[in-house]
């Protein structure tokens, strides 16, 4: 299953509630201020390593771009354009929206 | 403005703008500067705030093409030519977000928590996005 989080970790539960609720091998797509979620060095960065260690993280290029993160993304985190976006819906049997 | 018209209609007072919001994923932060920018015209005493992910929109190196959106940080450099050059970053917010001063793209002063409670209390009016 593919979860998107597009929610700021700092300012909403929905990325918690999110990891609480993906079994192992789900995906997770950060995607607008959910991108914040993959920062190195800050508070939620332990959260997001051991989520790691059951799901795949990965978030929106574009928007770390935009909100001029890109070069601060935490290791491990897999980065995805639009077209990868479709192709991560196209993989999984459904897609479920964290808002 | 003449120094008449100042004379007559002039008290200045403190205004207070406090971000608290993410660029781009909503539209708190632009319609801030707006209002900013449009304040700047009446010429008072102004002071920005940032705190929690409002920090966010100061970060240097945002490129909007991807997204299609219009990037407005750059007009943050431009506030000084405004007179507003009273920045104010949250320090316990830079650093739960893993920031720090040289990530962000104008001269701030970081300051605690705490101070900025007493900064907030001696305005006239705070706006809050």
């Amino acid at each position: 299953m593919l979860h998107t989080v597009n929610k700021s970790p700092f300012g909403s539960n929905s990325l918690e509630t999110c990891l609480k609720m993906a079994t192992s091998g789900s995906t997770v797509l950060l995607i607008e201020d959910g991108v914040y979620a993959a920062l190195k060095d800050s508070s939620v960065a332990e959260t997001i390593a051991q989520a790691m260690g059951t799901v795949t993280i990965a978030a929106l290029a574009p928007d770390l771009a935009a909100r001029g993160v890109a070069d601060k993304v935490m290791d491990g985190i897999k980065l995805v354009d639009y077209s990868g976006f479709v192709d991560l819906v196209c993989e999984t049997d459904k897609t479920t929206a964290w808002l | 403005m003449s120094d008449e018209m100042m004379d007559e209609g002039g008290t200045i007072k403190k205004f207070a703008y406090i971000n608290r919001k993410a660029p781009y994923g909503t539209i708190y932060a632009l319609e801030s500067l707006e209002v900013v920018l449009i304040g700047a015209a009446f010429e008072q005493d102004v002071s920005l705030f940032f705190l929690d992910d409002g920090v966010f929109q100061l970060t240097k190196g945002q490129k909007t093409d991807g997204i299609g959106m219009k990037n407005f940080s750059p007009t943050y450099r431009a506030l000084e030519m405004y007179d507003v050059e009273k920045l104010y970053v949250s320090e316990e917010a830079l650093a739960a977000r893993g920031l720090t001063a040289d990530d962000l793209l104008v001269d701030v002063e970081v300051v605690a928590d705490s101070e900025i409670a007493g900064m907030l209390d001696e305005q006239d009016v705070v706006l809050s996005f």
